[in-house]
């Protein structure tokens, strides 16, 4: 069910938490139950930084079905401390995004299910 | 003594023009721009409402407060625009700031006096010792119809401020509510767009009402018009504010640091909250501020607040009021219309 799905997220799509090895203290986002890099399975919660760069950007034209409205926008792979991640980067010029660009999170509606079903809440990138 | 600990405001960067409306609807920009003193006013993205503007918010008031969000002991979020008809916006924004689950949460209505509700009932249970620190939020993405007077000033934005305790950077030192039976603007069950009575909003509504808390307020603080630095009021247009300071004895000089309205237009439950945290964003220790919001059903509620030295330490923890008032990018009609639902593209299945 997707609500059941969303609700599963909120700590990682609201607060940013990542988890953190406790024996080498490489970040997941999100968290895993194994570490890929000592096998560790125990892991801290952390938060993520709210400010970062991008380190690639695309614009969409051509949107999935839900999205046809926003259209165009633009995703970026954006580096937040030691974790990249994949978002929309909101309230920008598209000829003025840059690879390097300094980025800040803020809260967004990610996504509705229909007309009638949940709002879907998280992340996403302002030029800061 | 109790006050407020932290605060923090959010106003989105889109911004539509008188003129750009009014070309659309043959009407006349100029006179708008006279009568009612509006030149443009903030417009959300897509992807913001009352949840997402109150989240910034709220995180800038927890930031500033430098406290753990656990110990927020209730969150109440006024508006009239909240995105879902049944569902809390609270359990949202809470979450967001990690304030779940020991909390009291519930949504607050009262057009645009919500917001200073949540404030009052959060100071309130702050003062009974019920709660340790309490959030009070007003925000609202409001839409008038197209062509009808609203639709040049409802706008966008968030005010957040969180009552406590110790180290407050403002104490409340008097509150007043005063309310009427008044059906001045309303919005009935399934409607998308509010209707008002024209100038019954005026004489008997807004005035009668703001007047009526702002005598109560000074009678109970014992304070004369001259004895603030600072004057907030509810914000419907440019011209309301300043004619109900004027008739309390104010001065537009203690008015205008709080007076957005006219860049930023309407934003209802966030209006005179908003206005508060731009003149929070320069007080200085000592500073008396005298504020008193309005909605249409009809009431007001006043505060009246006097700074202290810890105000210092925390204006600049947060993006101030002003600055972002003064970074803004401008949207044609058709644009603001695809933001504001009001087209569609259409599906092809
Ligand atoms: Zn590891």
């Amino acid at each position: 069910m997707f609500a059941a799905r969303h609700w599963r997220e909120i700590p990682r799509r609201y607060r940013m938490e990542a988890g953190k090895c406790t024996t080498c203290g490489k970040v997941f986002f999100p968290s895993r139950l194994i570490c890929d890099a000592c096998k560790n399975k125990e892991f801290e919660t952390v938060t993520l930084p709210d400010e970062g760069e991008i380190l690639t950007y695309t614009v969409i034209r051509t949107p999935p079905s839900g999205f046809e409205d926003e259209a165009p926008y633009a995703v970026g792979i954006v580096k937040l401390g030691d974790v990249q991640l994949l978002t929309q980067i909101v309230d920008c010029e598209f000829d003025k995004l840059a690879v390097g660009g300094k980025v800040r999170v803020e809260f967004r509606r990610i996504q509705e299910s229909g007309k009638s079903g949940i709002l879907c809440y998280g992340y996403k990138c302002v030029p800061a | 003594m109790e006050g407020i600990v932290g605060y923090g405001a959010y106003i989105p960067v889109h911004r539509i023009k008188v003129e750009e409306i009014a070309k659309v609807w043959g009407a006349d920009a100029p006179s708008y721009k006279r009568g009612l003193m509006l030149e443009e006013k903030s417009v959300p993205s897509p992807d913001q409402d009352v949840i997402t503007m109150s989240v910034q918010a709220a995180r800038y008031a927890v930031k500033r407060a430098g406290i753990d969000p656990k110990k927020i002991g209730n969150i109440y979020i006024g508006s009239e625009s909240h995105p879902y008809a049944v569902k809390p916006s609270g359990t949202v924004v809470a979450e967001a700031i990690g304030c779940t689950p020991d909390v009291h949460c519930a949504d607050y209505e009262f057009a645009c006096k919500a917001g200073s509700e949540g404030m009052f009932v959060s100071y309130g249970l702050v003062k009974a010792g019920l709660v340790e620190y309490g959030l009070g939020i007003g925000a609202d993405t409001s839409q008038g119809a197209p062509g009808d007077a609203l639709e040049y000033a409802a706008s966008a934005g968030a005010a957040a401020f969180i009552f406590g305790r110790e180290n407050v950077l403002a104490t409340v030192d008097a509150t007043a509510s005063y309310m009427t039976d008044t059906p001045d603007f309303w919005r009935r069950e399934h409607q998308f767009y509010p209707r008002h009575a024209s100038r019954f909003t005026g004489e008997p509504a807004y005035f009668k009402h703001t007047v009526g808390a702002g005598k109560m307020l000074l009678e109970e603080s014992g304070m004369k018009p001259e004895d603030f630095q600072y004057a907030t009021f509810h914000q419907p247009n440019g011209k309301f504010p300043m004619r109900v300071g004027k008739m309390l004895g104010f001065t537009p000089e203690q008015i205008k640091q709080g007076w957005l309205v006219p860049k930023l237009g309407n934003t209802y439950s966030g209006a005179s909250p908003l206005g508060l945290t731009a003149i929070l964003d320069v007080a200085k220790p000592g500073d008396k501020v005298f504020m008193v919001s309005y909605g249409s059903g009809s009431g007001s509620d006043g505060f009246v607040f006097t700074v202290t030295e810890r105000i210092k330490k925390v204006q600049d923890l947060g993006p101030k009021t002003w600055d972002q008032l003064n970074r803004q990018k401008y949207l044609d009609y058709g644009t603001y219309a695809k933001f504001r639902g009001k087209i569609h593209k259409l599906e092809v299945k």
